[in-house]
């Protein structure tokens, strides 16, 4: 057998539901580790390496320089680097903060300076993208287990990952589901929002949220017209919704921003 | 070989655990002159953003506080609404929570028995190494936390960050073959919970004690998880509604989350053996005659022993998830909608027990049904000055040890507590 791929499992800001969602390949995981060396996870092991990994997955926001001079020394470091889940594809609900002023945010601590005044917090929430080269995304809060099997597999034999670009409603489609959005005016995200979970909400009459981030070349301004025109849903709503999962991604930042 | 008495103990960033943490004790003459439990996760602000957001999305939202423990958050968030609306649930919504913030307990209880905290003591780095010379244990640890992991995913929709539970009750039940299938499955798990109960009493757990209030949830006629009176073993007896009267935070300058205290006494302990301590009445029959054979009986003052409350746990939750879903079948077609509940202004409070302790969240609406203040204590803040307070009693006892050893053994004090690093860095106090 080939040499063990190498694999990095970090964590910046986050909830660490994504590293639960790689645990929960709980049928794979023995298996898997014939095949990878899982070199440097936190969460799962004491003893990390630091060395040349061949891929790297990013769980959280980039929050502090701390976090960014760690993610691009991994950058560095990584064959694959992986955004690994919303807050690094999309910046994911942390995002919303980013329409708080900060005045407001350090009033959580009633002496915000005397914390930690080392190691500021940044502002803003953006993308992992805005900051390093990201070779593969996985969206979703959380990512579906088998999109992580698909990139683990991909790095494996060297070939692209079939990650899903189309939106929900393909998935809505082949479930047979009534559409909410059309048959009965719901504020449904489905329509911007990349598939991959396999349209849970909508299979149980709930809307979609829209927590697989933006899918490639979504209309959102013409989806925050239907809320508006057909679904009756308040601008101040339509906002909420648009500024979520992802409202500081180019694809839902003018909605978002209003 | 330097010994741990006269030199000072570091760790730069604890694993095991979840989040970013450090250990910082600082040692001399056999004295510690202090210990710090650092917390350097940075925050990342619900309450400050949560503020402006809409009633029906609140638990959607603090969901995403932690990975781990998403259904208790959500179950607090919903509570503490349906409390600011004085909106009661049916007797199923409130069995199907429980199962819901069971099978959460039984995932994330595997997790730390198993793949967190029982490497220390069989002397791996990792499940990942164990797994050469203990595949048995392992997949033993994989399979109960898939049976947590897929109860969750059957009544919640999705196993991390379920969707189906909304204000007022569920989008979607289960079916009544899928929970016979789960029944089936937990009535063969219970042999796997009694097992591991007797490996982690056999583990050789330290035995440091120290004299600490312990406060949970306490309920007279079931094991509490949702819901109940919260009560310490110092005499702490309040609602809900009356935590802030009791328990009071500071900021501290090393720790981005907050240090709770009882008000006019000192730190607490919230978790396993706080539950175990203050419920042992309520355990499931096989989990309570399990701890009286390994002569695990109340009250517990050891930190370390948090490992075998939580072991006697998780068989506790197998047996409640049995008798809940006994109980839930045959199941009455409630279904609510998002949009069904409509909002009032008012303030809510509510408690749940987390897999790590007391889960405090409170909400101030307005009319709309907007967030107007957000305030939020998780377990893992409530024990961050606990943890404190115990090293530095304890780091004191490890004078014979190396310093590598004993740098260990604090660590393995934190495990035991399991904390949840990235949940405790984001409160706020009420004006």
């Amino acid at each position: 057998m080939s040499e063990k791929l190498k694999v990095a499992v970090v964590k910046m800001t986050g909830c660490a539901g994504c590293q639960m969602e790689f645990l929960r390949l709980e049928d794979e995981f023995v298996d898997l580790l014939d095949k990878i060396d899982i070199s440097y996870w936190y969460m799962a092991r004491s003893n990390n390496i630091e060395t040349k990994y061949d891929a790297v997955f990013i769980e959280g926001s980039i929050s502090t320089p701390r976090e960014l001079n760690e993610v691009k020394e991994f950058r560095n470091n990584s064959d694959t680097l992986v955004a690994f889940g919303d807050c690094a594809c999309s910046g994911c609900i942390p995002s919303i903060l980013n329409w708080v002023p900060p005045k407001e945010s350090a009033k959580v601590y009633d002496h915000f300076s005397t914390v930690h005044d080392n190691m500021p917090t940044f502002q803003k929430i953006f993308p992992l993208s805005e900051y390093v080269e990201v070779d593969v995304e996985i969206r979703g809060c959380p990512p579906h287990k088998d999109m992580i099997l698909e990139v683990v597999k991909s790095v494996l034999i060297k070939r692209k990952p079939f990650l899903r670009s189309h939106p929900v409603c393909v998935e809505c489609k082949l479930k047979e589901n009534v559409c909410l959005l059309t048959v009965e005016n719901r504020p449904c995200m489905g329509p911007t929002t990349s598939g991959g979970c396999g349209a849970i909400c909508p299979s149980i009459n709930r809307v979609c949220e829209g927590c697989y981030g933006p899918m490639s070349d979504s209309n959102a301004k013409s989806l925050a017209n239907v809320f508006k025109e057909k679904c009756n849903v308040t601008e101040e709503d339509i906002v909420r919704k648009f500024r979520k999962y992802a409202g500081y991604t180019s694809a839902l930042f003018e909605e978002a921003d209003k | 070989m330097s010994m741990a008495s006269q030199q000072n103990i570091k760790v730069d960033y604890i694993a095991r655990v979840e989040g970013q943490g450090r250990l910082q004790i600082e040692v001399a003459d056999g004295i510690v002159k202090d210990a710090k439990f650092g917390i350097f996760e940075p925050p990342r602000f619900f309450e400050s953003f949560l503020v402006g957001r809409k009633y029906n999305e609140v638990h959607e939202l603090t969901s995403r506080i932690c990975g781990i423990c998403q259904a208790p958050h959500q179950i607090a968030s919903l509570r503490a609404i349906e409390n600011a609306f004085g909106l009661e649930v049916s007797e199923q919504t409130r069995e199907l929570r429980r199962l819901l913030n069971f099978a959460n307990h039984i995932q994330s209880h595997s997790l730390n028995l198993y793949m967190l905290a029982a490497p220390d003591y069989l002397k791996y780095d990792s499940a990942i190494s164990m797994a050469g010379e203990h595949l048995d244990l392992v997949k033993k640890a994989l399979m109960l936390k898939k049976l947590g992991n897929d109860i969750s995913e059957v009544v919640g929709g999705r196993a991390i960050h379920p969707v189906t539970a909304l204000l007022g009750g569920f989008t979607q039940l289960p079916t009544k073959i899928q929970l016979e299938e789960l029944k089936k499955r937990l009535q063969s798990a219970l042999q796997d919970g009694l097992e591991t109960i007797e490996i982690f009493a056999k583990l050789n757990i330290p035995e440091f004690e120290r004299k600490f209030e312990q406060i949970s949830l306490v309920r007279k006629d079931v094991y509490p998880i949702n819901e109940g009176r919260l009560c310490s073993t110092e005499g702490l007896d309040i609602d809900e509604s009356e935590y802030r009267d009791k328990i009071e935070e500071i900021d501290v300058g090393h720790s981005w989350a907050k240090h709770s205290f009882v008000t006019g006494r000192d730190s607490f302990l919230v978790g396993p053996l706080a539950r175990f301590n203050l419920n042992f009445s309520t355990l499931g029959d096989k989990s309570k005659n399990a701890a009286e054979q390994i002569g695990f009986k109340p009250t517990v003052n050891q930190p370390f022993k948090n490992l075998v409350a939580r072991a006697i746990e998780l068989l506790n939750y197998i047996e409640y998830s049995i008798n809940t879903i006994e109980s839930l079948i045959p199941l009455k077609d409630e279904i609510v909608v998002q949009g069904d509940v409509k909002p009032k202004a008012g303030v809510g409070s509510a408690i749940t027990e987390a897999p790590r302790g007391i889960l405090y969240h409170s909400f101030e609406l307005d009319e709309k049904g907007l967030v107007k203040k957000a305030d939020i204590v998780t377990p893992t803040a409530h024990n961050a000055a606990n943890v404190e307070n115990d090293l530095k009693e304890y780091v004191p006892t490890l004078q014979d040890l190396s310093v590598e050893e004993a740098t260990l053994r604090c660590e393995m004090l934190v495990r035991a507590y399991d904390p949840c690093i990235s949940c405790s860095v984001h409160m706020i106090k009420l004006d």
